[in-house]
């Protein structure tokens, strides 16, 4: 640094301040990175988390069994969690994303109990979902519903159709699911894989990025959420851009849902999505999304859910009930929330810089 | 000092005669007004003068009762705000317009975006921040970077990347709603400078709306002061000071308050 120099030649001995002031600023952009990286923060605590669990579980916790299981806490939770980050970035939510999830392998089981095959099941049931989620965007841009309102409701509805159609019986065996026989290369690839839901999450969650990150309608994302008046002056189509990004989440819920599904083998109608919803929700706070609309990001909603799985499978390793794994949750949740504000905070403050 | 300035080509636009009236109120009385090529009009009036209706007509929220509205020689009735942006009409409200997330750049080219890799649209951020380094120097608009998010800005520059991105789309006639509200003195010197700028380099003629006097005489060349739906007063500013500007408003304003007060007798 050249501001180091003068007093180098004053004081050749002495440490020249320009280290310290290096030191400074290093630490400043460390601060920075942290700043607009969100998702640096649950990357650590997530790595902490792995280390803290591998030293008191050993083999046990690292071994395929459990990282399968706590994969498995994570696949449902982060498959919601990444529509709904697009959602929380436009300021609105969807919660009935959870039921969707648990409702596209009940349209596809119902179409193929009508004999039609499997494939077209399988679309058929996405399409389902992806008119939920027209539905759901539509009521609420057309009819001034507050989406929490409309998905709310949404999800009710929902149950109420899995448990009207089901006749409160189990649906088994699900269509491709591995006890229809020795599973081949589609059922495996659509879910009976150990590791194949996950995957299908960090692809999602990649795709997600690019969209947010990289494309025209992640910038009118963004910029309906951070300021909707201002974006529909600027020729965003605001409106439409909601109802899409209802129709994504949904859309994903209940892709992933089927996949799901065939992992397990069995629907019971008397899941309730709500359970899913909320973790989802849980996991895009901890990954760094606001709910106040303008920010957010789908790796950290990822990270968010995969952070609650090992949360979830390691406590139950190292022998801590179940109980105490919710108040542990909810710490998180709301450290992160607090973290999330004080960096907002941080970004106003940084006028003018 | 300067010599009036004569007209070869048609003013940027002109006001003939217009009225507005909401049911039984009226709103514009018959409205007479010039904005001369490259010119920076001020527009000043109290609440319920009628300059925010007026303007509301010029950028197409409203349409006139009667009387005309010409744009560079050519009569036109606004029925839509796509309507007056197509005539070359832009508004830029106050600290409404940029997305406080975005960075400036993506905030210069919302809604015109350059996108690459044709269908899947994605965003071609190098030219854009090409473009946007290129246009604001042309421009003199400084920020600290075209990376900072707009809610780093302060409210000048805000104010600033607004109206760039405004003048972008190249219009003929600029709006602008209160531009110095909430600004300090170094703020304001920012976006007098970026007004008169744009005015003399002939890019586009602006009415600026405002109920500063202070802020309009440095900002214009020439003040429209409204009152009861007329504009009663129509004063060069360099003929003029601050405080003789002032006195002509208040002595216009007592005899037009006489006028209403002998009419109502």
């Amino acid at each position: 640094m050249h501001s180091g120099a003068p007093s180098d030649i004053a004081a050749p001995v002495a440490r020249p301040p320009g280290q310290q002031r290096e030191a400074a600023s290093i630490l400043r952009r460390v601060l920075r990175l942290f700043l607009y990286q969100r998702e640096l923060t649950p990357i650590l605590i997530t790595v902490g988390l792995f280390a803290y669990f591998t030293i008191r579980a050993g083999s046990t916790f690292t071994g395929s069994l459990s990282l399968s299981s706590a994969s498995g806490y994570a696949g449902p939770i982060g498959a919601i969690a990444v529509g709904e980050v697009l959602l929380l970035v436009l300021a609105e939510i969807d919660l009935s994303a959870g039921q969707v999830f648990l409702f596209a392998p009940w349209v596809m089981y119902w179409m193929h109990n009508l004999g039609l095959p499997i494939a077209l099941s399988i679309l058929i049931a996405l399409a389902v979902c992806g008119g939920v989620g027209a539905v759901n965007g539509l009521i609420t841009v057309r009819l001034n519903v507050p989406s929490f309102v409309t998905t709310l409701a949404m999800n009710f509805v929902l149950f109420g159709l899995v448990l009207i159609y089901s006749s409160d019986a189990e649906a088994s065996p699900i269509p491709l699911s591995s006890s229809n026989g020795s599973p081949g290369f589609s059922s495996q690839f659509m879910g009976s894989w150990l590791w194949s839901e996950i995957l299908w999450v960090l692809v999602i969650t990649i795709l997600g990025t690019v969209l947010l990150r990289r494309t025209r309608f992640g910038v009118r994302i963004i910029a309906t959420g951070g300021n909707l008046l201002g974006a529909a002056e600027a020729g965003v189509p605001v409106r439409r851009v909601k109802v899409w990004c209802f129709v994504l989440c949904s859309f994903l819920a209940g892709l992933v849902g089927i996949v799901d599904a065939v992992k397990y083998g069995s629907l019971d109608p008397g899941n309730f999505g709500v359970d899913y919803i909320l973790y989802a929700v849980g996991a895009c706070v901890i990954g760094g999304t606001a709910l106040t609309g303008g920010r957010g990001t789908v790796i950290g909603a990822f990270i968010g859910a995969i952070l609650i799985g090992i949360l979830e499978d390691g406590l139950t390793l190292i022998g801590v009930s179940t109980n105490d794994f919710y108040v542990w949750v909810g710490v998180v949740i709301i450290f992160a929330m607090a973290l999330n504000a004080q960096f907002d905070r941080l970004i106003a403050r940084s006028r003018g810089t | 000092m300067s010599v009036q300035p004569t007209q070869p080509t048609p003013p940027a636009l002109e006001v003939r005669g217009v009225t507005k009236r909401f049911g039984a109120l009226v709103v514009l009385r018959g409205i007479d007004l010039v904005l001369r090529q490259g010119e920076v009009l001020g527009l000043v009036g109290d609440n319920g003068a009628g300059k925010s209706t007026l303007v509301k007509i010029l950028s197409g929220f409203h349409q006139q009762d009667e009387g005309d509205v010409i744009v560079g020689g050519e009569r036109v009735r606004f029925h839509s705000v796509r309507a007056a942006r197509a005539h070359g009409i832009e508004t830029v409200y106050q600290d409404l317009a940029l997305i406080p997330q975005l960075p400036v750049y993506l905030n210069l080219f919302l809604g015109h975006e350059v996108t690459k890799l044709g269908p899947l649209r994605f965003l071609d951020k190098s030219s854009m921040r090409k473009l946007s380094r290129q246009y604001l120097d042309e421009i003199n608009v400084r920020v600290p970077s075209i990376d900072a998010e707009a809610e780093q800005l302060s409210g000048g520059q805000r104010q600033a990347v607004a109206v760039a991105r405004s003048v972008r789309a190249a219009p003929k006639i600029l709006l602008l709603d209160e531009p110095l509200a909430a600004m300090g003195a170094r703020e304001s010197k920012l976006i007098i400078n970026l007004v008169k700028d744009l005015a003399s380099s002939g890019r586009v003629s602006i009415i600026v709306i405002d109920h500063n006097y202070a802020h309009l005489f440095e900002l214009c060349d020439r003040i429209n002061v409204m009152q009861g739906g007329r504009i009663t007063l129509d004063q060069q500013v360099h003929e003029t000071s601050l405080e003789n500007l002032t006195e002509l408003m208040i002595s216009s304003y007592r005899s037009q308050l006489e006028e209403i007060s002998s009419d109502g007798a």
